[in-house]
């Protein structure tokens, strides 16, 4: 689905991503975790084409996208729910989701319908579709984020902590809404500072430290990683 | 007599209104204050009065040819002084527009010359009157052209996919870009809906002042600023009613004062505005949840 070959990314002088490679399969949830700092987002941003990359190849779906324009890879099904949510706060929660329809290509009386199924997985946008967005809880935003995700029809969804800044009860019901999503066939790349939460959700992760990736393998044999538990998951032996 | 003034202010501030909701279109979508919309409006003005007085052309054309030469106009003025410094410093943005201005304007000088022209009467002037006001029919006109604009206007952004992305695009760009939507193009189309109502409006300012002059949109440009300050820059339905306002303003102070100081008081009142309320009368400050 999507490979990523020696990525390099600078701002100005500064190294931000330097020389990675992964890949992400169909059908599978991949993590990136890694504190802060660690080059996460700029790789998500680079891999939609909001960010240009001074070296490396991004091959999604057989093409290498480096150096399109972000609408052009949204509308090939790479769909991107950036860092803090990105809801429209003054448009209404209904505007939010309609405006994915510009990524595809049915007829809108069709998409309309599909809102209204997207509507039954959260039945907490239904009832406040014609709120302004700004006015939702933090959780509530970013079932909107990921809601306007799945209507944008994603063959790979990627996710940028998706967890942030929500309690842990709603951080439980995101993650099982993006197993949910995976389940029904899409492809998704997490990237998380929440190590614990999407190394257990995914299938294969890699740790990102300062610009490069210094461990990969499968979401379970990460977590049991005595690194990994002592860097990123706070425990002390 | 003050309801007299109370009906030209309104016809004026009909026209201000459609001028400043240029600048609030181009402020809402980039964040620039556009110096250079006034020109657009003198560009429409002239362009109908060439294609009917020298052309001899069919007059629904000829106006419906200078509102979308104007859009064109916007689209071209966009692209070529402001695109290459979007994510420049604010106060280039503000110089490049400040010299589109005067090359719009001293291009329509060396094509029109100086002199002041007499703008095509289409339609023939009829005076109504009750008890002691006058209303003519182009009062009237003029007041419908700018209510039906500002109505298509508030439908395009408000009930239509289109107006969905413009008001998407001014909130945030590059989300906008990940929802599948070319932001470059969204741009372009704020620019050309802005320019043809600045357009329209200065036909309208021909078409009741009867004559027009190369710097017209010098003057009419910076009330119209005014106006999107005092309604709140950025906000539609504030920017209109700002514009009814500065039309309220300058024709009770040129009934009651004097009209020497009408401009004068323009001016003041945004000072104060300013002073008072930097958002506009009907702005709200940002409040953004992270």
């Amino acid at each position: 689905m999507l490979k990523v070959e020696g990525l390099t990314v600078k701002y100005g002088n500064i190294t931000a991503v330097n020389n990675i490679s992964f890949e992400v399969p169909q059908g599978k949830i991949i993590a990136l975790v890694g504190n802060n700092g660690a080059g996460k987002t700029t790789t998500l941003k680079t891999i939609s084409c909001l960010l240009k990359s001074a070296n490396g190849k991004i091959i999604f779906d057989g093409n290498d996208i480096i150096g399109q324009q972000p609408h052009k890879v949204a509308r090939q099904g790479l769909v991107h729910i950036p860092e803090g949510r990105h809801i429209f706060p003054r448009l209404t929660v209904k505007e939010n989701l309609t405006i994915s329809s510009f990524s595809r290509t049915i007829k809108f009386k069709h998409f309309k319908k599909e809102m209204e199924e997207v509507f039954e997985i959260f039945p907490k946008l239904k009832e406040r579709q014609k709120q302004l967005a700004g006015t939702l809880s933090g959780g509530e935003q970013q079932m909107l984020a990921i809601a306007r995700g799945i209507l944008q029809k994603p063959k790979l969804l990627t996710l940028d902590e998706p967890s942030m800044g929500l309690a842990p009860i709603i951080v439980e019901d995101v993650f099982e809404s993006i197993t949910r999503i995976n389940k029904q066939g899409t492809t998704i790349l997490l990237v998380e500072q929440n190590a614990q939460m999407a190394l257990s959700a995914a299938d294969f992760g890699y740790v990102m430290e300062v610009g490069e990736i210094v461990l990969n393998g499968s979401g379970a044999s990460l977590l049991n990683d005595p690194n990994v538990k002592k860097i990123y998951l706070g425990e002390v032996d | 007599m003050l309801f007299q003034q109370i009906l030209n202010g309104l016809t004026i501030g009909a026209v201000y209104a459609l001028v400043a909701l240029g600048y609030t279109l181009a402020y809402g979508i980039l964040g620039l204050i556009n110096f250079s919309h006034g020109e657009i409006y003198m560009m429409g003005a002239f362009i109908a009065f060439t294609c009917i007085s020298i052309f001899n052309w069919n007059i629904w054309l000829s106006l419906i040819l200078a509102v979308v030469i104007c859009g064109l106009i916007g689209i071209v003025v966009e692209i070529v002084a402001f695109r290459s410094i979007r994510h420049g410093a604010r106060s280039s943005q503000l110089i490049s527009a400040i010299g589109v201005s005067i090359v719009l304007q001293n291009i329509a000088m060396l094509t029109w010359s100086s002199r002041t022209q007499p703008f095509p009467q289409i339609i023939t002037t009829k005076i109504i009157k009750i008890n002691d006001i006058v209303i003519s029919n182009l009062q009237i006109y003029i007041l419908a052209t700018a209510v039906i604009l500002m109505v298509t206007l508030y439908l395009l952004l408000y009930k239509s996919r289109i107006g969905i992305a413009i008001r998407a695009t001014s909130q945030d760009p590059d989300t906008t870009s990940l929802m599948g939507i070319n932001v470059n193009k969204i741009i372009s189309i704020t620019f050309a809906v802005g320019s043809v109502l600045g357009a329209a409006a200065g036909i309208l300012m021909g078409l009741y002042y009867n004559s027009i002059v190369f710097n017209m949109g010098y003057t009419v440009g910076l009330k119209a600023f005014v106006a999107a300050i005092l309604g709140g820059i950025g906000n539609i339905p504030g920017t209109m009613l700002g514009g009814i306002l500065l039309g309220f303003v300058e024709s009770i102070s040129a009934g009651f004062i004097s009209s020497q100081y009408k401009d004068a008081l323009a001016f003041l009142i945004m000072i104060i505005v300013l002073l008072v309320k930097p958002t506009g009368i009907f702005g709200t400050k940002e409040v953004e949840k992270v």
